[in-house]
């Protein structure tokens, strides 16, 4: 990847490629539902997956992630709240339950799939399963 | 009455900032709720992905500002392949009215979310009057 090369331009250029991926269809052939909550990120390192997907003020007891074959579901609650007696003068913080099922164009292995909450992000890491990576073949 | 907000899809909100930055990249304003009690303003910010080591909250002349750096150096590595919303560092600010104790501000980072809550000062806090 030509990224990260000067971390002055760092951000700068991630971000172009972050959008640049905005319009693929990477994800459509299957039943996965663009524009559901929470909004994803793929990502490619080396030959595994990984999810992110922001989900700021949700608690990690509240989220549940099972995988199925190659499909992925991702559910859970969030809510926000405020003292009683408060005055509230802006809200635009999103409460509610999320339930959605990402489906990858490649075979994973499920019993190495690992997820992890920090800082409000949530990173599901998806092996590539041994099966489904290329071979190369030897050109005699 | 508080009408029901179900969870949706936003598009994220970039920042226009008076004063341009000299960095390239993108800044995004967190989405922010205000309350208030008869203590205390509290400022709640959405900053998913920022450490409490990268977040700077700064009081000055009756303005608030809040900066949430990302860590890009998680991002080493990996390419994107598919994308629904962009990462970048968080700023937003807010002018104050004066009547907050500026000495008590105190602030809490927790899964993504910032809490700030900024004391009333005590001239400011309802006063009860017995009516004789």
């Amino acid at each position: 990847m030509a990224l990260l090369l000067d971390p002055f331009d760092a951000l700068a250029s991630f971000q172009q490629a972050v959008d640049a991926y905005r319009a693929s269809s990477w994800l459509d052939p299957g039943l996965s539902g663009g524009g559901a909550y929470p909004p994803l990120n793929v990502f490619r390192k080396g030959d595994d997956f990984i999810v992110i997907a922001e989900l700021p003020g949700v608690q990690k007891s509240d989220l549940d992630v099972q995988v199925k074959g190659r499909t992925i579901r991702l559910s859970g609650g969030k809510t926000v709240g405020y003292p009683e007696k408060a005055a509230l003068h802006r809200r635009e913080r999103l409460a509610g339950r999320f339930d959605r099922a990402v489906t990858m164009p490649v075979e994973i292995n499920p019993d190495g799939v690992k997820a992890e909450y920090r800082d409000g992000i949530l990173a599901l890491f998806l092996p590539r399963a041994e099966s489904d990576k290329p071979k190369s073949i030897e050109v005699a | 009455m508080v009408e029901k907000q179900e969870l949706s899809v936003r598009e994220k909100k970039e920042l226009v900032a008076k004063e341009e930055k000299t960095i390239p990249g993108r800044y995004y304003v967190p989405y922010a709720d205000i309350y208030e009690t008869d203590e205390a303003l509290a400022v709640v910010m959405e900053m998913p992905g920022v450490e409490k080591k990268d977040l700077n909250v700064a009081l000055e002349n009756d303005v608030l500002r809040v900066d949430g750096q990302i860590d890009f150096s998680k991002y080493k590595e990996m390419e994107p392949v598919y994308t629904e919303y962009n990462v970048g560092h968080y700023a937003r600010s807010f002018t104050l009215s004066n009547k907050v104790d500026q000495e008590k501000i105190s602030a809490n980072l927790e899964d993504g979310v910032l809490t700030l809550t900024l004391p009333k000062a005590k001239h400011a806090q309802p006063r009860k009057i017995a009516i004789g």
